[in-house]
């Protein structure tokens, strides 16, 4: 057989029925589901007299409108309680393992599944939600799809798809002290463009890329879709299988080993060719701040506000334009003297327990600057959130002044009551600066963990890189 | 699903690249459990003031496009989140086509399924399209699915391309779902031979 990419083996292994000229039907091994894109899915099953054919593979819990403090308390929103309830009947008629509101494995769907080891070297995952690519740190073909998909998967657990063209980005070279996987990503991001993977699964190697922790691997593949792609995907190796020991449905013992052994083979074979190649060089990548309404409109700490006459076509000028007008910046203004009213760590990207420890390095016996309005850190997972307490990182936040919260989406997209005031400026560790994605008329800066916990210090961007703390991870 | 086969209605231009689903349909409207409803909401942070008061400097509030049924976009149009709240609002407001230059894979699947045909063509193409939306107050045109053309009736006429199989599917409004579970069979044949599981090892249940 000639070499193939992960992503051609994974296809391969999943194909259920493939004619020419048509999409394939392929095999979905796990069908998360969150309360947000899936009531809707319910309804059209019910309705047209179907069942779900692989519950025991469809895995729920709810993390969008969550609410990260007073969970003891009744919901007050109604809207977001009808949600809840859809979803709990839902996962009780149809026998789906539910991780609730009381759960303690209740936390971020793409947190949680990596977390128990769901998420596994080789699988196809999805789940109505388009940052489902994190699950490809794994090796693993993950992907976002919409409602009527979430429907299709339920009823059929297949999915009906064309393949997908590669990317491979190769990220060379050691990165500096402070910077970090999110930094990659989003200047991978300010490169290629957010539109720049559309109809590509992206997979990202080089020795930077191995070099990072899952938690790095899983922030890299969580932002493929703010680079256009739909998945992206990273190797397994040694690194991955040490993770996944030991988790709820990992394999054990002997079984664990076997599982090793298969999940070596989805490595991308030598030699195996991608339709687009895309090269970075590590030790060039700066710690990144957005200064725009989308994640391609990035640049590094050291920079500056661009200029809207310095983009070539009258599109992007004009959206560089507007750009500038919603965050309120004028070009030439140096990244570092912007100053936040808010910082928010967490999110799917960035609210994992290395997250936290690297935040928490930074704050350690330091204060949230005195003109901050709010500092927050939401861990993705009450799972996070214990390791967390465990290890003494809520201590040294609250101690910071930095509020200490319990798990869900929260000022990522603003569902639930964490929503960032119209006129608002926050440095967020998040994925999406769209126009009001934290707050209708909220300003989002999207920056690492440890730029954010260092803008929460200083109340304004900083660059991290001469700071005296262990940055290593 | 909801078929598609040939539309004729009054262009809106919404002239800005990489439009997101989060201004498609902000988040506060994606805690609704129904399909119906959305159209009311399309564009809100932008549609509206405070109040929900229309905001008459939103190109869709300009009286001229009224009524319109035809959007004109520009590049990766529908990019971020996966909602389909998206399209259910885009036609819930009354549009059944889109043109624009691309669109993020989601949001461009999205439409399929719901009887919205989403049109790609060149960019010199939208431009002049643009151009002539602007131009020609009660400007309209006909997306022929058939024909996989799109016309004006002052000559203008443009080919499309669209994958022959979503073309199909959209023509006549086939529910994906059965089309699936024609192949039960292999579907159940996949099953007996790759044992797909996914087995608990230490308990996670309350
Ligand atoms: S944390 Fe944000 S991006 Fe991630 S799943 Fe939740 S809302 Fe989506």
């Amino acid at each position: 057989m000639p070499p193939r990419t992960m992503y051609e083996k994974i296809w391969d292994a999943h194909v259920v029925r493939e004619e020419p000229g048509q999409p394939a039907i392929i095999y979905i091994d796990r069908h998360l589901v969150h309360e947000a894109t899936s009531a809707q899915a319910f309804a059209g099953l019910r309705a047209a007299g179907r069942k779900v054919r692989r519950p025991d593979l469809t895995f729920a819990t709810m993390d969008h409108s969550i609410p990260t403090k007073n969970r003891h308390l009744p919901l007050a929103d109604d809207v977001a309680a009808a949600q809840f309830a859809a979803l709990e009947k839902n996962c009780r008629d149809f026998d789906i393992l539910l991780f609730d509101t009381r759960s303690p494995q209740q936390g971020i769907v793409h947190v949680i599944g990596p977390e128990l080891g769901l998420t596994q070297p080789g699988l196809t995952i999805v789940c109505g939600d388009s940052h489902t690519a994190t699950h490809g740190a794994f090796g693993v073909l993950a992907f976002g799809i919409g409602t009527s998909e979430v429907e299709h998967v339920l009823a059929t657990q297949c999915l009906s798809q064309f393949r997908s063209k590669t990317m491979l980005v190769r990220v060379e070279g050691k990165r500096a002290p402070g910077v970090t996987a999110k930094d990659i990503i989003l200047a991978i991001i300010g490169k290629i463009g957010i539109g720049g993977g559309t109809g590509h699964v992206i997979e990202y190697a080089g020795e930077a890329i191995r070099a990072l922790s899952m938690e790095g691997r899983m922030t890299v593949c969580n932002m493929s879709i703010e680079g256009g792609a739909r998945a992206g995907m990273v190797s397994p190796d040694e690194t991955t299988f040490a993770y996944l020991e030991g988790r709820p449905f990992t394999p054990r013992g002997k079984d664990f080993q076997a599982a090793v052994d298969h999940w070596k083979s989805v490595a991308t074979d030598a030699g195996a060719k991608h339709d687009t190649l895309v090269e970075f060089h590590a030790p060039d990548i700066a710690p990144q701040v957005t200064w725009g309404t989308n994640p391609g409109m990035v640049t590094d700490i050291t920079g500056r506000v661009p200029d809207p006459n310095s983009f070539k076509s009258d599109v992007d000028r004009r959206a560089a334009e507007s750009a500038l007008e919603y965050m309120a910046l004028k070009p030439g203004t140096k990244i570092e003297d912007i100053a936040v009213d808010q910082v928010f760590i967490g999110s799917c990207t960035n609210s994992r327990i290395e997250d936290l420890r690297a935040a928490a390095r930074v704050a350690a016996g330091k204060k949230v600057s005195a003109s901050l309005k709010a500092a927050l850190v939401v861990p993705g997972s009450m799972q996070v959130k214990a390791q967390a307490e465990k290890e003494g990182l809520d201590k040294i936040f609250r101690a910071a002044g930095f509020e200490w919260r319990d798990a869900g989406c929260s000022m990522c997209l603003a569902m639930n009551d964490d929503v960032l005031p119209s006129g608002e400026r926050c440095a967020s560790t998040s994925n999406r600066n769209f126009e009001g994605r934290q707050g209708k008329g909220g300003r989002t800066h999207l920056v690492s963990p440890v730029m954010a916990a260092a803008a929460a210090i200083e109340g304004h961007f900083v660059d991290v890189r001469g700071w005296a703390v262990d940055q290593s991870e | 699903m909801k078929p598609f086969t040939k539309h004729t209605g009054l262009v809106a231009p919404m002239d800005r690249v990489n439009v997101d689903t989060d201004q498609i349909v902000p988040k506060q409207f994606i805690k609704w459990v129904t399909r119906e409803g959305y159209g009311r909401v399309l564009f809100y942070d932008w549609r509206y003031r405070d109040g929900e008061v229309p905001n008459p400097d939103f190109v869709l509030n300009k009286p001229r496009y009224a009524g319109a049924t035809v959007l004109l976009a520009r590049a990766n149009f529908g990019c971020g989140s996966s909602r389909e709240h998206a399209p259910w609002a885009i036609h819930g407001y009354g549009f059944r086509a889109i043109i624009a230059p691309s669109y993020a894979d989601i949001f461009y699947n999205n439409c399929f399924k719901n009887g919205i045909l989403p049109v790609t063509l060149p960019d010199a193409q939208v431009d002049e399209l643009f151009r002539k939306t602007e131009q020609t107050e009660g400007y309209r045109v006909t997306v022929d699915l058939e024909t996989q053309t799109v016309t004006d009736d002052s000559g203008f006429r443009i080919p499309f391309q669209v994958d022959p199989f979503r073309r199909d599917c959209l023509l006549n409004g086939w529910d994906d779902i059965g089309l699936t579970l024609r192949f039960e069979d292999q579907i159940s044949e996949y099953e007996r031979r790759q044992k797909p599981g996914a087995t608990q090892y230490s308990p996670v249940k309350q």
